[in-house]
């Protein structure tokens, strides 16, 4: 099982090496944040303690949530906003492009 | 019999095939505009296999728990993603990055509560587990310190404790603490202080590490913390034997690997001198000798700049932090828009490390509606600047100073830079004469092709397209 894992981390690290070294500087803002959503992942990990019930005790419990908040805050948040970046790289009709003022907000 | 079917582990394995297989189609789909949207919602679906993978199990537990924990995530990660400007993008990944540190270093913890110290499983698991919450308490803690710093919350400065020298000092100490911690329990100690000291310490690592860097940097460090990252990922995959967070977690960790190594490069330092903190020492020692470069400063017009441009056949602009500061980027594309009605070619030269992240001044151009084919990359518009009849310096310094190529003993020789000075003439739009992060002299300023229109750059922007809608 160990071993088989490896070889998957090894693979898997050329790959990502190989598909990331495609994309141009111009979105590489986007890569990042793309990226970092799929890091997101770890929610599974979270998720996977919780379901097999294999943590018990309140103190595990909390901390599991917390972990699950943190890795959807992750995936949830890190997709949207690439999604939202990514869009303004599309060209857009010319009517839109004077109704879309810079939206207001804080981070 | 569907339900057996269902929550068979081969199922859920061929499940996580399937995600992690999303997950790459979808990144190379980022190799373009065009694909990059579809390919990021490929990936998307791909995560939302692998969640409902995991849910696939006989006997589920904890469901409200789980449920609970997605909504908290949703509710605080929606909105946070819907409602940032484009300008604190940088800010936004350093949390959004820091928050999935954060979940490592916590799985991580309650594995070791949850197996008596690592007793009940093999020594690997333990290995590996010791090993993500280490790294993801460093991108945890190191990540909201980055956080605090581009949102302003702390001051961007170079800060060390003591001299640069001690602080280094200081953090092998923590370093070292962290790692005996983690090999006394890989050894067999189940004392929960030992993994709480193991946390902290690397927690404060993440946080000194980060402290001393200052914004310029930025764009190295967000990408070595998001590489950070997906490798305790991934370590927690290893642990867990689950093959989806192997590859994703892999994934993000050579491509953050990649990036670092990429905005080292751009900036001509090694990974190390950046983390080592700011250009520190030799740039105060060098100062005093490069600031006798001599030359008068010209200043000049809106009129002026808007009279120069108009009658241009090419305009490059230039953005740089400055830029994204004053959120001039809506106002550049007002007035690029008359430039070009005027029949005058306009593109933008973006460095690499332009802003406080790889890509920054793209998406912010991107954002204005600038076309994509106009955005050029440092080295397809070097050539271009010998036949550019106006250079627009927004909110740009280093990278455009010329003693990165001409002065051997400047602290920046050697970082690649626009050749701004090839083109006929060269305006900079700037706040004041200070320096940039660098703190050294910029000889573009005194050149005698360079006029100075200071101020804020949106407002000089949009003096510049008043002057050209009279025109």
């Amino acid at each position: 099982m160990l071993v088989t894992n490896l070889a998957i981390l090894v693979l898997a690290g050329f790959v990502g090496y190989a598909v990331i070294s495609k994309v141009p500087n111009t979105l590489h803002t986007p890569l990042m944040s793309g990226t970092n959503a799929i890091h997101g992942i770890v929610v599974l990990g979270g998720i996977l303690l919780l379901v097999e019930g294999l943590a018990d005790g309140a103190l595990n419990k909390i901390l599991l949530v917390i972990a699950v908040a943190f890795g959807t805050i992750n995936v949830v948040g890190g997709f949207l906003v690439t999604d939202r970046m990514l869009e303004m790289f599309k060209a857009k009709p010319k009517e839109l492009v004077e109704a879309d003022a810079p939206e207001e907000g804080t981070a | 019999m569907i339900a057996s079917f269902v929550t068979d582990p081969s199922f859920r394995s061929i499940l996580y095939i399937i995600a992690f297989g999303l997950f790459i189609y979808g990144l190379s789909g980022l190799t373009g505009p065009k694909t990059a949207v579809r390919g990021n919602r490929i990936a998307a679906v791909g995560m939302g296999v692998a969640v409902i993978a995991t849910l696939l199990v006989p006997h589920v537990s904890n469901i409200v728990l789980i449920v609970l924990g997605v909504a908290i995530g949703t509710a605080v990660g929606v909105p946070a993603a819907r409602q940032v400007k484009m300008t604190q993008m940088p800010q936004m990944v350093a949390l959004f990055n820091g928050v999935g540190g954060g979940a490592v270093a916590l799985i991580a913890w309650v594995e070791f509560r949850d197996s008596h110290g690592f007793a009940d499983v093999p020594t690997y698991v333990a290995i590996f587990s010791v090993f993500a919450a280490i790294v993801g308490s460093v991108s945890f803690w190191g990540s909201n310190v980055a956080f605090g710093k581009l949102q302003e919350l702390i001051d961007g400065g170079s800060k060390v404790i003591g001299s640069a020298q001690i602080q280094s000092m200081i953090n092998v100490a923590l370093g070292a603490i962290a790692v005996a911690c983690g090999t006394a329990i890989v050894a067999g100690s189940d004392n929960e202080l030992l993994m709480i000291a193991l946390l902290v310490s690397a927690g404060l690592l993440g946080i000194f590490l980060v402290l001393p860097i200052g914004g310029a940097d930025m764009p190295v460090v967000i990408s070595l913390l998001n590489a950070f990252t997906g490798l305790s990922a991934a370590a927690t995959g290893v642990a867990l034997d689950n093959t989806a967070l192997i590859v994703a977690g892999m994934i993000v960790g050579a491509s953050g690997t990649l990036l670092t190594q990429q905005m080292a490069i751009a900036m001509n330092r090694s990974i190390t001198s950046v983390i080592a903190g700011g250009f520190g020492g030799t740039i105060e020692a060098a100062a005093g000798a490069t600031s006798a470069s001599g030359g008068t400063v010209r200043s000049t017009s809106a009129a002026d700049v808007a009279i120069q441009m108009a009658y241009a056949r090419l305009v490059v602009v230039v953005p740089g932090y400055g830029m994204a500061v004053s959120q001039a980027q809506h106002a550049v594309r007002e007035m690029a828009k008359l430039l070009e009605a005027k029949g005058v070619e306009v593109k933008y030269a973006i460095h690499p490390v332009a802003g406080r992240m790889p890509g920054h001044m793209n998406v912010l151009l991107a954002e204005a509606d600038v076309p994509y084919d106009q955005l050029r990359e440092m080295d397809d518009i070097n050539g271009e600047f010998s036949r550019t009849d106006v250079a627009l310096v927004i909110g740009a310094n280093d990278v455009t100073n010329p003693d990165a190529r001409n002065k051997s003993d400047s602290p920046i020789y050697g970082m690649p830079i626009l050749n701004v000075d090839e083109s006929a003439s060269v305006i900079v739009l700037k706040r004041s004469m200070s320096s940039g992060y660098a703190g050294i002299d910029n000889p573009l300023f005194v050149n005698p092709k360079t006029s100075m229109l200071f101020g804020d750059a949106k407002g000089s922007v949009a003096d510049i397209t008043e002057e050209l809608k009279v025109l």
